[in-house]
């Protein structure tokens, strides 16, 4: 079809549009359920739930409104707190020390990224009930800053693989030759490392800051009514008798609604992140 | 600069710690965030701990251990976490391999096609799990049961999904997102691809699938180990979808959720750090192999 240096001479005309109708059609199915949860939160709950489905009722937005009577806006508030904050933690703590793992590398440096890896490996739920004793000891049960620290914790692994493998590129020849110059390390800094850097930085951000957002299970356990998070009062929103498949919908959709925004933002940035920084 | 300080030992070693000084600070938190927990984990799970009883607290020796051995409800947790890592991780595998390849191919609305993949991972975990369990699987109005009364009219078949089958309806909902995950990956791994290489295969009369099987498989093993270890990671630990879908019923419970439920609900810590102990030790034992793969494909990228 366009001038890529594709399959064009090689399969038929027929064979391409097929394989597009194909590619689309799959992706409408994966996009579906995130659609419809969209269409029901504009739903009354009536229209919501009928069988078969009332595509075209009349929009409403009482889902919306329920959801933002049932006080919404504290849990939100606790979760953009622990998201940006231990985003911001494991950025400070992770670039120092992806700096001493790839530009002047420690000895034995794959043992210290082989040992950071492996505490991802480690399932936190083993974690968790030590936690809880440490936070009743401590008292800072039901404190999102103490969430906040086990977030920085949770995410500081990927920040500092996604680093490094960023920083492994930083030219070491262009940097030493800076210091002969007499360039100063703030100068080597901005002018070298950065423009290699800046991209793995937004990349670990944004994944650190989804993770933290998502996470449901220690906060679950470690938080109640003061520093509870979005996915803890999403759990505590559901008790509700009778018809809630509109409220749920538009309680999921503004939940999700950073997470849609930020990761359809920087899509090349989400597939950095991911991949730990193994796929530029 | 620090080869010239080499002949000198104090300033070599000097020089050292100046080297790992960044590394410190983020290392330190590591450890004691996640290395102290487990030790206490490890501490506790040889204790008689219930907070239930608090007179009873003392040192239990293996009964936790054994307890875990010999509970059905354990066992049962260990092979559905097995079972569910594995299928959810493969399915995802394939499936998003598939899509990676059709989405390799200039066709019109591309980069639509792409972002709608994506939606899925992109919704709170927790918020899909209950836009599945209510808004596709409820038996009465959710859209799956919908479609059909809408394909087939009033007599249509209509499913209790989750009821009928509890362990599938998990699975499909965590394949759900993390196929776009995997998309990701393995379309990243493709379009890494040298494609003058490729083109003189073409050119040379290599059929696609000889190009597939000998050129595209080859250069994507290592995005398929690397999509395959981090999903396995984040799968195991799975915990919302087992809470909101079966609340950890219809023998659907795996590790996490049993040790929520020993712990939050039970409130047997004992059995509970036990039950964390194995799930690490198992977890170690499969991370030894995975992490040297992950090395490799590390050290094969750079330098």
């Amino acid at each position: 079809m366009t001038t890529t240096a594709g399959a064009p001479g090689t399969t038929s005309r027929r064979t391409n549009i097929l394989l597009g109708g194909a590619a689309w059609v799959i992706g409408l199915l994966f996009v579906a359920p995130v659609l419809w949860m969209v269409l029901t939160s504009f739903h009354a709950e009536t229209d919501a739930a009928q069988n078969p489905p009332a595509f075209f009722a009349p929009l409403s937005t009482d889902g919306y409104q329920a959801f933002f009577d049932a006080g919404p806006w504290p849990p939100l508030l606790n979760s953009l707190t622990a998201s940006v904050v231990s985003t911001a933690l494991c950025i400070a703590l992770a670039l120092p020390a992806a700096y001493a793992l790839s530009i002047k590398p420690v000895e034995k440096w794959t043992d210290v990224m082989f040992f950071f890896l492996s505490t991802k490996m480690l399932p936190l739920v083993a974690a968790i009930m030590p936690l809880y004793l440490f936070a009743s000891q401590l008292q800072v049960l039901d404190n999102i800053w103490f969430l906040t620290l086990l977030y920085t914790a949770m995410n500081l692994p990927i920040a500092v693989w996604m680093l490094r493998s960023f920083l492994a590129e930083v030219p070491v020849e262009m940097l030493e030759a800076a210091q002969i110059d007499g360039a100063g390390l703030l100068r080597t800094l901005t002018r070298i490392v950065a423009p290699v850097v800046m991209p793995g930085i937004a990349a670990a951000s944004l994944i650190c800051f989804i993770f933290s957002w998502n996470e449901l299970l220690l906060a679950r356990v470690l938080t109640s009514t003061v520093a509870q998070t979005a996915p803890v009062f999403l759990t505590g929103f559901v008790t509700s008798q009778g018809l809630f498949l509109a409220q749920v919908c538009a309680a999921s959709f503004v939940v999700s609604l950073p997470v849609l925004i930020a990761g359809f933002a920087a899509q090349d940035k989400l597939v950095q992140g991911l991949s730990l920084g193994a796929v530029k | 600069m620090s080869r010239a300080a080499a002949p000198d030992r104090t300033l070599d070693k000097a020089g050292r710690w100046a080297r790992r000084a960044p590394l410190l600070p983020a290392l330190i938190f590591t450890i004691v965030m996640t290395q102290l927990p487990f030790a206490a984990a490890l501490v506790i799970a040889f204790m008689n701990w219930n907070s239930y009883y608090p007179d009873e607290r003392g040192f239990a020796g293996l009964t936790n251990f054994v307890d875990i051995f010999t509970d059905t409800n354990a066992r049962n947790a260990v092979i559905v976490t097995i079972l569910l890592t594995t299928v959810v991780v493969l399915v995802s595998l394939a499936l998003g391999l598939g899509i990676a390849l059709l989405l390799d191919r200039p066709f019109r609305g591309r980069s639509v096609v792409r972002t709608m993949m994506i939606a899925p991972f992109l919704v709170v975990p927790i918020a899909a799990a209950l836009l599945w369990k209510h808004a596709l699987f409820n038996p009465e109005y959710g859209l799956l049961n919908g479609m059909l009364t809408l394909v087939f009219g009033d007599d249509a078949p209509q499913r209790d999904w989750i009821s009928s089958n509890p362990f599938l309806a998990i699975a499909a909902a965590l394949i759900w997102q993390w196929t776009p995950f995997m998309m990701l990956i393995l379309l990243a791994g493709l379009q890494s691809r040298p494609l003058d290489v490729v083109e003189a295969a073409r050119i040379d009369g290599a059929s696609p699938w000889q190009i597939f099987t000998n050129m595209t498989l080859p250069h994507l093993r290592r995005y398929i180990e690397l999509a395959g270890l981090l999903g396995a990671i984040f799968v195991v630990q799975n915990f919302d979808h087992v809470f909101t879908i079966t609340g950890g019923g219809l023998g659907t419970a795996n590790l996490p959720y049993y040790i929520y439920e020993t712990f939050y609900i039970g409130q047997d810590y004992g059995r509970a750090s036990a039950a964390g102990v194995i799930t690490v030790l198992g977890s170690l034992i499969v991370a030894t192999f995975a992490l040297r793969t992950v090395l490799s494909i590390f050290n094969e990228e750079q330098r």
